[in-house]
């Protein structure tokens, strides 16, 4: 509240100051102080380091295998833009001439005048020896900056070369297996309960390894056309990446009278895009714009759950490219 | 004596109010009026015939059709079945006041317990009767480890119970904070899967992992606050308001100060 009325307070005086200033008569006769060699170096070598911080972002952001990359992106942008900054504040501090002239003059009652402006606008660039170099500095500042605030677009997804996205390391026969590394059987999977599940011996940090597990009654399943052989016994497995922003999808919600409570539903931490296992993880609510993609399985004569092939589509968050091949074709 | 006569009708009034207030049963619970001189087996079936049937059906067979709710698969219902729950859900929903629902499409949620302890006894030992199902679970979480508990809490409840056990959302329900769960409620939830929750087997966490599962909860009902201020212990959205509001307006603040020393 103190502080809401210091603001306050701080924000009347400046008014009335600038009020003041304006009411001031302005000067007869311009004076130019000589041209600052030495604070045109500063602007020009200010620019140069900016564009160059410019350009670290840049190369920063397009080598992941730094430590500590985001705190390097950080800093970099912050010393590109404070750098700008304080070339301006020198170029508008020390060589540029500035003067306040608010009436109108009549063009033709007071000619002299007239003229005189006319001059010391000609005149305002007159401080500067080396126009040239300072243009290419500002240049090389804005293609380093403009560089840096422009290059983090290639983060948003490969737009035309999308197979990539489908590069997961689930395979036909390939078994499915819990957090310990034990494989699932069949029969291990319960209705009302989840499960998580990676592929056996593949790395597990990639972004198409884990999968959800649940079982339902089959009778109550309303699956795309073409899946009627993915779930065998009711058992569903669809990636734990969400198609939002690739959280875990660690919630599941089950009804224990599905007379009454909402229907099954697995369910995204992060933003609550809520998905129907029934309906080959249909978005029920929220901001995930398409399913999680759907794993075929099949039940191997040991009882072991097997994958069947790979997922209906690509896995992970929203890439630009990710429509572009279509859904429901794994390969 | 005409002046005496009004106060006189508001005492007798105020009287009569409170002895019909007397007279009725506490909301909700109807209760056979010979209640002490019942045996356990006696009381239990009574209570049941008076508070549960209407939707769990006789002997426990539950309601599923003949109503006008509608849920899930075109189910038709008023309650489901209790045969084979056992005493482990019954203890779960009758301790924590999730049962009995003033009417059947209500979401259980933790309320005040209407039962009494033998009540409560009576009708735990009456659905456990009605078929053979899971006992009330026993949990020790003085030989659970917390940070076993803690990072097995993050991995299958925290997505909903959030952080610390605060208490969330998923989408069409609330999730309860679990600040006032008992080991055994939580144990008993765990494996029963109340309303929307899933059920845990053994096979997903072992009863030793649920004694650190329960440690684990026990600890976060006290958490050591090292940085000061807990604003509620549920992470980054009240903390970035905290940061917005008050370091924000500090920082504004501050500006207006050093811009008032530069100008004069």
């Amino acid at each position: 509240m103190r502080k809401l009325l210091v603001a306050l307070f701080g924000f009347l005086t400046l008014r009335k100051r600038r009020e003041r200033r304006r009411e001031q008569p302005p000067p007869e006769q311009p004076v130019l102080p000589p041209p600052d060699r030495g604070a045109e170096n500063a602007v020009i070598v200010l620019l140069l380091l900016a564009g160059l911080a410019g350009a670290a972002f840049v190369f920063f952001y397009a080598t992941s295998s730094i430590p500590h990359q985001t705190q390097w992106l950080g800093l970099t942008i912050g010393i590109a833009l404070g750098l700008v900054a304080a070339a301006l504040i020198v170029l508008g501090r020390t060589l540029l001439n500035e003067e306040e002239s608010e009436e109108d003059y009549p063009p033709h009652e007071h000619p002299e005048e007239q003229e005189q402006i006319e001059e010391l606008v000609e005149r305002t660039g007159s401080r500067f020896t080396r126009k040239g170099l300072l243009k290419a500095a500002g240049g090389a500042a804005a293609l380093g900056v403009g560089a840096a605030l422009v290059a983090p677009a290639a983060s948003l997804g490969p737009v035309t070369g999308t197979n990539s996205l489908y590069d997961t390391p689930w395979r036909r026969g390939l078994r499915l297996v819990d957090v310990r590394g034990r494989p699932f059987l069949a029969d291990d999977i319960e209705e009302g309960t989840f499960y998580t599940a990676f592929p056996e011996g593949a790395s597990r940090d990639e972004l198409g390894a884990p999968l959800v597990l649940v079982r339902l009654d089959p009778k109550a399943l309303r699956l795309p056309a073409g899946r009627g052989s993915w779930a065998p016994g009711g058992i569903l497995a669809y990636s734990k990446i969400c198609t939002h922003a690739a959280c875990a999808v660690a919630l599941y919600r089950k009804p224990t009278f599905p007379a009454i409570d909402p229907r099954p539903a697995l369910v995204c931490p992060c933003h609550y895009s809520t998905f129907d296992p029934a309906q080959g993880a249909k978005v029920l609510f929220g901001p995930a714009g398409r399913p999680l993609p759907q794993l075929p399985l099949e039940i191997d004569p040991q009882g072991n759950l097997r994958a069947a092939g790979n997922f209906s589509g690509p896995v992970g968050p929203a890439w630009w490219g990710t429509h572009l091949r279509g859904p429901g074709n794994p390969s | 004596m005409r002046r005496l006569r009004l106060p006189l009708v508001l005492v007798l009034g105020a009287l009569a109010i409170t002895a019909i207030a007397k007279g009725q049963p506490p909301s909700g619970i109807s209760r056979p009026s010979n209640e002490t001189a019942l045996s356990q087996v006696e009381l239990g079936s009574q209570l049941y015939a008076g508070n549960c049937a209407s939707c769990h059906g006789v002997a426990g067979r539950g309601i599923v059709s003949n109503t006008s709710h509608q849920g899930v698969g075109g189910i038709r219902g008023r309650g489901p079945s209790l045969r084979g729950v056992g005493a482990e859900a019954a203890y779960l929903y009758l301790t924590t006041g999730f049962m009995p629902l003033s009417n059947p499409g209500e979401r259980p949620y933790r309320r005040r317990v209407l039962f009494s302890d033998r009540e409560i006894q009576a009708l735990i030992a009456y659905v456990a009767s009605l078929a053979p199902g899971p006992g009330i679970p026993h949990v020790d979480p003085a030989k659970g480890s917390v940070s076993d508990g803690f990072r097995l809490f993050t991995e299958n409840c925290a997505g909903c119970h959030q952080a610390v056990a605060e208490g969330g959302y998923v989408t069409d329900a609330r999730v309860p904070a679990l600040k006032q769960s008992t080991p055994t409620q939580i144990a008993a939830a765990v494996r029963t899967g109340p309303y929307l929750m899933p059920s845990f087997s053994k096979r997903q966490i072992s009863d030793s992992e649920l004694n650190s599962l329960v440690a684990y909860v026990e600890a976060s009902k006290h958490p050591k606050d090292r940085g000061g201020w807990g604003i509620g212990h549920i992470g980054p959205v009240p903390e970035g308001m905290v940061a917005w509001a008050v370091a924000g307006l500090a920082l504004v603040g501050l500006c207006v100060l050093i811009g008032e020393r530069v100008r004069t």
